[in-house]
Formats: structure tokens, C-alpha cells, sequence
């Protein structure tokens, strides 16, 4: 069993004490959209809008555990001001973190895991140093029931720019 | 320590313990801390041995061989089906007892039997704010295909049913559905008084027993219900079984639930005429080992008494209320009846600003083993202003120690969030 550590990252408290970009856009004209997790309740409202192809303001707001909240945070900050490809680059990056499997991960559950890791190639590079502060919630993936938590925001998001194309 | 109204000889968990094999483990370096029994309950020996016993020298399929071992099996399922019929003081035990998969199937079986039967365009039935999904989607499914109306018992802030407004509520109600007890709150409901006043109205009683049963004496015939349902991995029995039971006069007017082999008692091409009850609502291979299994927990039950269960719980549901509430303050707030005597052992609870999902996480960490959500009883969390509470439940193996470690892995919880 990964230690507590691992999954709350001092960055990840902080994002959840202090969360970023909280509260709602007047929606329209921002895209207004709603997440749940059925598995603990959560629920997420993420407001964005996109200007000239550009993410050009977020808001988060919701309840939910400290992962999920943070999560949602630390995606607020990294996707505000940039283009939609690049978001949805970020999002296909932040979900292949998520889907990693646990013996892939150097600390994980030891035994026979670390054993097979050499053999499972992974079907995408990941390149978890481009996603910054967002690599802290890397350690979530070795608690598979939290995964839901952290993915949350991001499916939301994804939602969200669905839903701004299909308007433009 | 209050004082218990019963006055059945005390339980030794100490010793009961020792039945239960899963609570010798140890999680993450901690002994066991089982406290989610209201989800599903841990196995005794007697349970695990009898299933053994059956799968290892009696096994057959039901109801189908002349051969030996086959009536043998049949044998075995039937007087399962008594035992667990007299458990609950059925009338009819052999005829009204319905084996399914679960209550959840149980209540199914009503909707779409009973429900499709009776109910049509602008009938009325009532549910409460309380119950679990069970015993609201398959009515809201049959409400849109029938075109029903739902109309519920609200329920007040220490987690009653304001039954203020019964009467007017079951004017014209064709059905009422109520859990005896509470699967978030712990509330035990006064369901005689309901299924008294819905029977004046005219509407049939559909109860949810799932918590109810595993925990204090059950008699349908008290509660005068006309449908209950439970689930045996709640009661220390396996999983994939559940019981119907149903009033016979009403169980031989219905309709099958699914069709196939066993529901039948004869196939044409131009049609089939149904099996008697109760073997009408069970089309297909029965749970016959489950079945043997569930027979084994109600003797486990049975052999320690149901009023010593509900009085071991009674006291320790007023230890933990009372020590959570002393150690911890305004930090703590506990949702439900605040008499023990008014409740059963599951505890829900809001510690701080901390998210259930995050506590749960930390206790795991002591092998504190308590369930984080919204406990399939979604209405019940927007009635209460939460997305979900931590829950703590008890059941006849847990003791003080249980309490205690669960507070002690409370303030763990409190002190890494800060």
C-alpha cells in the first residue's frame, strides 16, 4: 500500500485549501457545464470561454473530496489563456497519466509489478514533465478508486470545448 | 451507558469474533476495523461451512432429478426457504417467500408484477425522502411508463418522517414504499403506523428491510406490511441472494416476473401456464448454495437472538454517538435520530470541513474500514444540503475497540488536513 504521501502532495493541498479560478462566468455567453461523480456525489460546474480559439477565462465551482477539488484547480490555472488544441493536447496527456497502470509506476506496489514493468509498453508516450504542477497528482493513480476524483474536472472541460465547437 | 430495555444475556464478542475469519486480517499494518456492515456484512464459519458442506456432498440442480442427491438438493433449498420464511414470522413460509437476487431485485419483482398489475395513467404512490434507490427508481421507471404521480413523506431534521400530512398523501394512493430503517440515517420507521393508515386508504405497503432485518426482530405480521424485502449479505449470509416475501393472497394473484424454466407449469406453442407461487418469480437456476448459505445465518442469528443483537447495538450506538460527540465537539455532527433507542447502529457523520471521500481514505490508512458517499440515497443528501457523508456502521462484531479506533483514526484524519 502507497503511503498517504503519495497521494497528498503538499501542492495538492494547497490547490485544495486555496483553490484557483473559483466561482461561476455569467453563462451565456460562457459555456456552462456540469459533472458528477456518481461513485461519492461530487459535483462540478466548470464556465469557460473561449475566445478567438483560445481558452480565454475559467471558472470552476462544486463540491467535492480534495482531489477532485484540486484537480480541478490546478486545471484552471494551466489551461487559462491557451489555444483549444493545446488544452485538449493537455487533457489527452492528464487522462494518459490517470491510466497508467500501477505496476508502470517505479514506487508502485512492489512485487511482482516492478517485475513486469520493463514489458508493458505503454501504447502513448506520456510525457508527464510537460504537464508541470499537474504531475503531483501522478500519485493518484496508485489509488485506483481515486482516479474518478481527479479525472472529474478534466471530463468536464473536455465537455465543455464539445460543446463550444458544436456552437461555433 | 444508558440503560437497555431489554434484557437479553450480553454479547461476547470477544468469543463471536472468532467466527468470523475476515476479521483476523490486518489492513496496511492495522488489525481490521470493520465498520461498513450496512453495505455488506462479514461471513461466520457456519456460513462458509454450510455452502462448503453442500457444494462438497449434495450439490444438484433444484427441482428437476428423480436421483438422490438431486431431492436431497431440493431439500436443502426448500427448508432454507422455511427458515428464513419463520425468521421472519411469514404466515405462509413455503408459498411467500421469493428468492432474488437481492432487495433491490425483491422490490423489482413488486414493480413489475404487483406495480403493472394495479397501477395505471393518474394513480398515485407514495415514497419517502429517506430510501435508498432501490425503492425510488423502479418506481420512477414504472411512474413514466404507467404516467404515475409520486408524492413523498418528507423527513425533518433530526432524520423523522413528518408524518403530519400521512393522510392527505395517501388520499387516492394506490401504493405506499417505506424503509423500516434508514441505510444513511439509521432511523427506524414507525411502520405499523404507515402501513395502518395506507391500508385505510386503500394502497398495499411495499417495505425495504434490507437494514432492518440483519439487526432486530423482524415479524411482518406486526409491521403489517403486505411486501418486504431484504438482502442476505447483509445478515452475515453470501451474496447473490435476496428474499421477497409477499402476502400470499396477494403473491397468488400476480403475474411471473421474468419467464423461463422453473416459473412454468407447462409450455405449448400457443402458450404457458404459470408455476405456482412462489416458484412463479423464479424463472431459471435458483442461488441454491446461496440459498443454503443465507439458511446457515439466520440459525447464526437465531442461535444468538435478535433482541441480544438489538440490544448489544443499542449500546453500542449510544457509546460511539456519546464519545464521538465528547471527543470531538462542534467538530463532529452526526446526522439522525439522536436516540440511540430511535435508531439502528449506522452512523453517518460530517467531520469538519473534510471531504467523506478524503476521511475515509486516512481511516483506511489505520484500517479503519468505513463507507464515503452519497450511500445510493441521492435525495436524501440534497434533503440534508451534503454530497455525501462518511458512514460508520455497527453490527454484532464490533465492540468499544471498534469506537474507539475509529476516533482515534478521526483525529489522525484532522490533524493531517490541519
Amino acid at each position: 500500500m502507497p503511503g498517504l504521501e503519495d497521494l497528498y502532495r503538499e501542492i495538492i493541498l494547497d490547490h485544495y485549501r486555496s483553490p484557483r479560478n473559483r466561482g461561476e462566468l455569467v453563462s451565456p455567453p460562457a459555456q456552462r457545464v456540469e459533472g458528477f461523480n456518481p461513485l461519492c456525489g461530487d459535483e462540478i460546474v466548470v464556465t469557460l470561454e473561449v475566445t478567438d480559439g483560445t481558452v480565454s477565462d475559467i471558472k470552476i465551482a462544486g463540491t467535492g473530496c480534495s482531489i477532485s477539488q484540486s484537480s480541478a484547480s490546478l486545471m484552471s490555472a494551466a489551461v487559462k489563456g491557451k489555444p483549444v488544441p493545446e488544452v485538449r493536447d493537455l487533457i489527452r496527456t492528464f487522462k494518459g497519466m490517470m491510466s497508467i497502470h500501477e505496476s508502470t509506476l517505479p514506487s508502485a506496489n512492489g512485487g511482482s509489478g516492478d517485475a513486469d514493468a520493463d514489458e508493458i509498453s505503454e501504447p502513448e508516450a506520456i510525457d508527464i514533465d510537460s504537464l508541470g504542477e499537474l504531475a503531483a497528482l501522478q500519485g493518484v493513480v496508485k489509488f485506483p478508486v481515486r482516479i474518478k476524483c481527479a479525472t472529474l474536472s478534466w471530463n468536464t472541460l473536455a465537455q465543455g470545448l464539445d460543446q463550444s465547437e458544436s456552437l461555433a | 451507558m444508558a440503560e437497555l430495555n431489554d434484557t437479553g444475556p450480553e454479547l461476547d464478542v470477544a468469543t463471536l469474533r472468532k467466527d468470523f475469519p475476515l476479521l483476523t486480517r490486518e489492513v496496511n499494518g492495522h488489525p481490521i476495523i470493520y465498520l461498513d456492515s450496512a453495505s455488506s456484512s462479514q461471513r461466520p464459519f457456519q456460513v462458509l461451512d454450510a455452502m462448503r458442506d453442500y457444494d462438497e456432498t449434495t450439490h444438484a440442480n433444484v427441482h428437476r432429478g428423480v436421483y438422490g442427491i438431486a431431492e436431497e438438493a431440493t431439500r436443502r433449498f426448500e427448508a432454507a426457504r422455511v427458515n428464513v420464511g419463520r425468521f421472519i414470522g411469514a404466515p405462509n413460509p413455503a408459498r411467500e417467500i421469493i428468492f432474488a437476487k437481492n432487495a433491490t431485485e425483491g422490490l423489482n419483482v413488486v414493480a413489475h408484477t404487483w406495480g403493472r398489475a394495479n397501477l395505471h395513467e393518474g394513480d398515485a404512490i407514495v415514497l419517502t425522502e429517506m430510501e435508498h434507490h432501490a425503492n425510488i427508481v423502479p418506481w420512477q421507471m414504472l411512474a413514466t411508463e404507467r404516467g404515475l404521480t409520486i408524492r413523498w413523506i418528507p423527513v425533518d431534521d433530526e432524520g423523522h418522517l413528518v408524518l403530519d400530512d400521512l393522510a392527505t398523501l395517501l388520499v387516492g394512493a394506490k401504493l405506499v414504499a417505506v424503509t423500516c430503517m434508514s441505510n444513511v440515517l439509521g432511523t427506524l420507521n414507525p411502520v405499523r403506523r404507515i402501513a395502518e393508515a395506507a391500508h385505510a386508504a386503500g394502497a398495499v405497503v411495499v417495505a425495504d428491510a434490507a437494514q432492518s432485518v440483519p439487526h432486530l426482530p423482524t415479524d411482518v405480521t406486526a409491521l403489517g406490511v403486505d411486501f418486504l424485502a431484504f438482502s442476505a449479505h447483509k445478515m452475515l449470509g453470501p451474496t447473490g441472494i435476496g428474499v421477497l416475501w409477499g402476502r400470499d393472497e396477494i403473491l397468488s394473484e400476480l403475474p411471473p416476473f421474468l419467464g423461463g424454466g422453473e416459473m412454468i407449469l407447462d409450455v405449448r406453442k400457443e402458450g404457458f401456464t404459470p408455476n405456482d407461487i412462489p416458484w412463479r418469480f423464479e424463472a431459471g437456476t435458483p442461488p441454491i448454495t446461496e440459498a443454503v448459505g443465507l439458511g446457515a445465518a439466520v440459525d447464526y442469528l437465531r442461535a444468538i437472538g435478535m433482541e441480544t443483537i438489538r440490544a448489544h447495538e443499542i449500546s453500542l450506538t449510544t457509546y460511539a454517538m456519546t464519545s464521538l460527540n465528547e471527543r470531538f465537539g462542534d467538530d463532529i455532527r452526526i446526522f439522525g435520530p439522536p436516540d440511540p433507542a430511535d435508531r439502528g447502529g449506522v452512523l453517518s457523520f460530517a467531520y469538519r470541513d473534510l471531504h467523506p471521500h478524503d476521511i475515509s481514505q486516512i481511516l483506511d490508512q489505520y484500517g479503519v474500514c468505513v463507507r464515503a458517499g452519497h450511500h445510493c440515497a441521492k435525495p436524501l443528501m440534497r434533503r440534508f444540503g451534503v454530497n455525501a457523508t462518511a458512514r460508520a456502521s455497527l453490527a454484532l462484531y464490533n465492540d468499544e475497540s471498534d469506537v474507539d479506533a475509529l476516533a482515534d483514526a478521526l483525529s489522525e484524519a484532522g490533524a493531517f488536513f490541519g
